[in-house]
């Protein structure tokens, strides 16, 4: 462990001040030339309203610039900000430091994920298996033409789907999923559950080239139902559900 | 062969097995479940032809379903095109072995 006192004095931006303040302990870890991961401790004030990911950028601010995180929009929308939080998966622009119920507050880098430095992870892999299930509408004609602008769906089709249409891309369910742990070749819930969306949209005809993507000795048939990745969705997407139903379109309970 | 056909062979043999199994550990109550276990009244069970035809089929089922589970298990642990495909044929190869050697063992004491 390796208390880090103020590095630097900056009086462009204001500290957060309050009585209360926890110790944030941050993973640092560079794989060119670490070759463990070491904590660092910090003791940073907060409001009740202050996210984990503000307590971080207040490391950055007023105690150890190289801090890598990567960030964005700040409202769980973007998805770039997840990591391990007292060893959960959640978005740190999600997570108020209030609601965690402890003194001590862990921040690592995401599970399953190659570490680019600290905090950040690689998602190219994510991506990948994401683009590989085909994500958007299959059709051979298009809306383009005459008398087809439109493709109507009633209030029951798109409830088949939506929640599904939810997902921001931000890794948490792939993190916590215990498949991904030991097989690096599977598909993930965060693709099957785009398979799913795509599968069960009625305006979607790229059924079987989609079921037969996921059908391989490390596709959907490698989940194992643990359900962590529904547990951890910040959006409310129930991945674990969309796998079991897509299984239920190959063993023919669904059509 | 597909992913999906090998799971639903997977899933059909785990749930014909519970049923013959059941048979099979239900036949232990048709006496003193002791007494049942001793060697001339096993044997006999064999002697029997619809039981031992029946033990057959449990064989069968149990030798697939456990080695479709094994290469699972087996390809979850570690990747590689090689390496699956050796996995596959060696579980395959494992169980025609284990199903042959339980066959000739039924049959040999069937015919006594």
């Amino acid at each position: 462990m390796t208390q880090i006192p103020g590095l630097a004095e900056e009086h462009t931006s204001t500290p957060l001040s309050s009585s209360q303040s926890i110790t944030l302990r941050i993973a640092k870890y560079n794989p060119v030339h670490d070759t463990e991961k070491k904590f660092m401790e910090f003791n940073i004030p907060y409001e009740k309203w202050t996210t984990v990911l503000e307590a971080i950028l207040e490391v950055k601010k007023h105690f150890d610039h190289s801090v890598a995180v990567r960030f964005s929009c700040r409202q769980a929308s973007c998805g770039s900000c997840g990591m391990l939080i007292n060893g959960k998966p959640r978005l740190a622009c999600f997570t108020k430091i209030s609601e965690l119920n402890s003194n001590i507050i862990t921040v690592e880098p995401m599970n399953n994920f190659p570490i680019i430095r600290d905090l950040a992870v690689k998602f190219e892999r994510l991506f990948d298996t994401h683009h590989k299930v085909k994500p958007y509408i299959i059709r051979d004609d298009t809306e383009i033409t005459t008398n087809t602008k439109e493709f109507l769906q009633s209030p029951e089709e798109v409830e088949q789907y939506i929640q599904f249409s939810n997902c921001i891309k931000c890794g948490l369910c792939n993190s916590a999923c215990p498949t991904m742990a030991t097989d690096s070749s599977f598909v993930g819930p965060q693709a099957l559950a785009q398979a799913y969306r795509y599968v069960a949209d009625s305006r979607d005809k790229g059924k079987d080239v989609r079921l037969k993507i996921i059908d391989e000795s490390h596709g959907i048939w490698r989940c194992h139902f643990a359900g962590s990745c529904s547990q951890v969705c910040p959006k409310g997407v129930d991945p674990a559900m969309g796998i079991q139903l897509l299984r239920g379109y190959m063993l023919g309970f669904r059509s | 062969m597909r992913e999906s056909i090998i799971m639903k062979i997977h899933y059909g043999t785990a749930l014909a097995s519970i049923g013959l199994v059941a048979v099979h550990i239900l036949m232990r109550l048709t006496q003193d479940y002791a007494e049942s276990l001793e060697y001339a009244n096993v044997i006999r069970n064999y002697y029997f032809l619809p039981y031992a035809g029946m033990l057959e089929i449990i064989l069968i089922l149990l030798s697939i379903h456990g080695f479709i589970g094994l290469r699972v298990i087996l390809l979850e642990l570690k990747q590689g095109r090689i390496y699956e495909k050796v996995i596959s044929y060696s579980c395959f190869i494992a169980m025609i072995g284990l199903i042959t050697y339980g066959t000739r063992t039924i049959i040999m004491v069937n015919m006594g």
